[in-house]
């Protein structure tokens, strides 16, 4: 794997080969020191042109934890503010020598333009609406991991409720989880679905909810409501929100996942604590322990990988 | 002056398609025959075919205000190269061309540049804001006879009324960029499967078909003459194929992009492919294509639009949209259309000749007394597009890769070549 800019982009194999690397880096996460010399020398660029603390948190804990140098870049400390050309920007950190950067981007397609002017890999930390494949990945390893699945996900009712058009995490896990045998189903008001949605769709949250094993909420943004997607909040929460009437409804061993940060009193109207099948905690977690599968595939050996272990 | 014989090839004009020798002298043709000889310039035309210059209805030569991109003198260069004798130069330059005196110095430039007759178009209204009519009548004193102001769509039907109406007594035509702007902002591509897929805002096809049809409604209302920019949607070309069925003075042009390309093409991000209105669908270009057989869609406009590679180089949804067409478009054409070879090149010359309001110069029949505005191409020859030797400034084609068919071997402007075996001769 040269990239990991979109899920479709790798397919099923590396899917897999990706969910089973990340068990040994939850083990490796679980150690009293968890660090492995597996990207020693390597260099790892994570370059986030838009904010993302979480995000840009977990690539470095990965990175660091395998060994690999770390350069962080942030926009606001740029000189993409002083009118330098993103190719300039790539073309001129490459030449310190980077073996991967970690992209972040407000624009869909960032990675793809990227990836012509440099030879180093490139790994898609979230572009515009368009992918989020690490975060598609630790929610499927999350899910496999909570249904104690070892391979794919099979007839697994996957229930993904709110934005899906503007939203990157939507795209990806559509992918991963139809890529791994899920059914996935969609809800939200069509304003809210892009012009040809990539599964079945509903705006009946209701009618699907008995019927779903996992319940993936998004973040809905206030800024919504400006672009008359929704005539209110207070109407959203009411027709795709998950209130306690509906998580009563929800089958007994059904998981209730979010990408964050949550809107609370939005798009969750109950405590995830008091949820039993809330897995969200168990996704950022998880998250590390991805990224570290993720940049070791990129960028070592399974030589490497098995000194390590 | 001297004299030019064009010799060994089949002329094709509106009257019909013969074997012969054209005799050029003073600028214009001289003789139609076999056997001609006798002249300072020989041209060889064996197996290619003659025909009057070509005329875009589409250029942006960027020139006042964007010269990185393009210049009168390269954009020029580039149509002669491209067949072209007459480019209407769109009018989103800086200053725009919507005062004589930026009218002037844009046809000064064509001139002075001297390898095609550069017609500049003028603003509907001033500075393109949609807010106050451009003064027609004086522009049409300057030589003006396409207004428009493309790059956006006239958005106020009040005001695009007032346009037509206004326009009743003078001798132009209101070109619209068919675009309602609300419904397309921050629009990336052609809103289907493949933006969904790629996380672009989409730009829906009803955004341009809904001016269609509001500019058709007020046509019929005013009695105006008006022409449709770069259509790009299966709709529009029945809205137009309707209205000119109500004897309509409406006409329409399509741009060979649309014709060649579809919105898979943005898979690999590259904004080169961006352009507006965006590539579409696969049953779009083929009820474009129909629209062209049955004269539905009057001409093939370029919609040249060179942009420098650090513009095409920024994200996807930040670059300019644009793709060069000048010296492809003939290429382009014979590649994908299933047309006879004379509905091509009416498409491309005397077609867009009346449009543009040329026809007394450009598009004429090869015939002795007749301004010798002429192309010689060959029409089987298969090539392909080397981005760093094309004569535009800019180097954002489309076309890389792809296989083209035909190519012009010379253009002779008023007389003079401009264009020998491929190479500019200024």
């Amino acid at each position: 794997m040269k990239h990991l800019r979109s899920i479709a982009e790798i397919g099923p194999d590396a899917v897999r080969r990706l969910l089973d690397l990340t068990d040994t880096m939850v083990e490796v996460n679980q150690r009293a020191n968890p660090r492995v010399p597996a990207l020693r020398g390597k260099t790892v660029c994570n370059l986030f042109f838009e904010d993302s603390t979480r995000t840009r948190l977990s690539f470095e804990t990965a990175a660091k934890r395998l060994s690999a140098d770390v350069m962080t870049f942030n926009v606001s400390t740029s000189s993409v503010n002083k009118g330098e050309s993103l190719r300039d920007t790539i073309e001129t950190i490459a030449a310190m020598g980077v073996d991967a950067f970690v992209i972040r981007h407000r624009s869909s397609g960032v990675p793809w333009q990227v990836s012509r002017w440099t030879t180093a890999s490139i790994v898609n930390g979230g572009d515009g609406w368009h992918a989020h494949p690490t975060q598609a990945l630790l929610d499927a390893y999350t899910v496999r991991t909570a249904l104690g699945r070892t391979g794919g996900l099979e007839g697994v009712r996957v229930t993904v409720v709110g934005d899906i058009r503007h939203s990157r995490v939507a795209r990806s896990d559509v992918e991963v989880f139809t890529m791994l045998g899920a059914d996935v189903t969609l809800v939200a008001p069509a304003t809210l679905l892009p012009p040809v949605p990539p599964a079945p769709a509903t705006d009946d949250l209701d009618s699907v909810i008995e019927k779903t094993d996992v319940l993936y909420l998004l973040r809905m943004q206030r800024e919504r409501m400006t672009e008359a997607l929704v005539p209110s909040l207070r109407e959203y929460s009411a027709r795709f929100g998950l209130t306690a009437a509906r998580a009563a409804r929800l089958p007994d061993h059904a998981l209730v996942m979010h990408p964050g940060p949550m809107n609370r009193g939005v798009e969750i109207l109950v405590d995830p604590a008091e949820l039993p099948g809330a897995v969200i905690t168990q996704q950022v977690a998880n998250g590390v322990a991805v990224r570290m599968a993720v940049l070791f595939d990129l960028l070592g050996s399974g030589r490497e990988m098995e000194e390590a272990a | 002056m001297t004299t030019l014989v064009i010799r060994g090839g089949t002329v094709l004009d509106r009257t019909g398609e013969r074997r012969a020798d054209v005799l050029v002298a003073d600028g214009v043709v001289r003789d139609v025959g076999s056997g001609l000889g006798d002249a300072d310039t020989v041209l060889d035309a064996t197996g290619c075919v003659v025909t009057p210059g070509f005329v875009d209805l589409h250029t942006h030569l960027r020139e006042p205000g964007r010269e990185e991109a393009e210049t009168i003198e390269t954009g020029s260069r580039a149509a002669a190269l491209g067949g072209y004798t007459a480019v209407v130069a769109m009018p989103n330059t800086d200053p725009p061309q919507d005062a004589r005196g930026v009218v002037e110095f844009v046809r000064a430039q064509g001139e002075a540049a001297g390898l095609c007759e550069v017609l500049p178009a003028g603003c509907i209204t001033i500075g393109r804001a949609g807010e106050q009519l451009a003064p027609f009548a004086e522009l049409v004193d300057a030589g003006v006879r396409i207004f428009t102001d493309d790059g956006n769509g006239v958005q106020d039907p009040l005001l695009m009324r007032r346009a037509m109406e206004y326009s009743l007594g003078l001798d132009m035509v209101l070109a619209q960029h068919c675009e309602v702007s609300r419904l397309t902002q921050g629009a990336v591509m052609h809103e289907g499967r493949c933006c969904s897929e790629l996380g672009l805002p989409g730009w829906p096809a009803v955004a341009e078909e809904l001016m269609v049809h509001r500019d058709i409604e007020l046509a019929r209302l005013t009695g105006a003459r008006i022409h449709l920019l770069h259509l790009s949607t299966a709709r529009s070309v029945e809205l137009v194929r309707a209205a000119k069925a109500d004897g309509l003075r409406v006409t329409a042009e399509v741009s060979p992009h649309h014709l060649a390309l579809t919105d898979e093409a943005l898979r690999g991000y590259d904004p080169v492919f961006k352009v507006n209105p965006p590539l579409r669908t696969a049953d779009d270009i083929a009820a474009l294509k129909a629209g062209l057989a049955d004269g539905t869609i009057d001409a093939i406009a370029t919609d040249h639009a060179p942009h420098p590679p650090e513009d095409k180089e920024r994200p996807l949804d930040d670059a300019p949209p644009g793709m060069l067409g000048l010296e492809t478009a003939l290429g382009v054409a014979l590649a994908v259309l299933d047309l006879p070879l004379a509905d091509v090149v009416a498409a491309l010359s005397w077609k867009p000749a009346a449009i543009a309001g040329v026809a007394d110069r450009h598009g004429t029949p090869i015939h002795p007394g007749n301004p010798a505005n002429l192309v010689v191409f060959d029409p089987g020859v298969r090539w392909q597009v080397q981005p760093a030797r094309l004569a535009s400034r800019s180097r954002n084609t489309p076309y890389v890769g792809m296989d083209l068919r035909g190519r012009v071997r010379h253009t002779v402007l008023r007389g003079e070549p401009v264009v020998i075996d491929g190479t500019a001769q200024r």
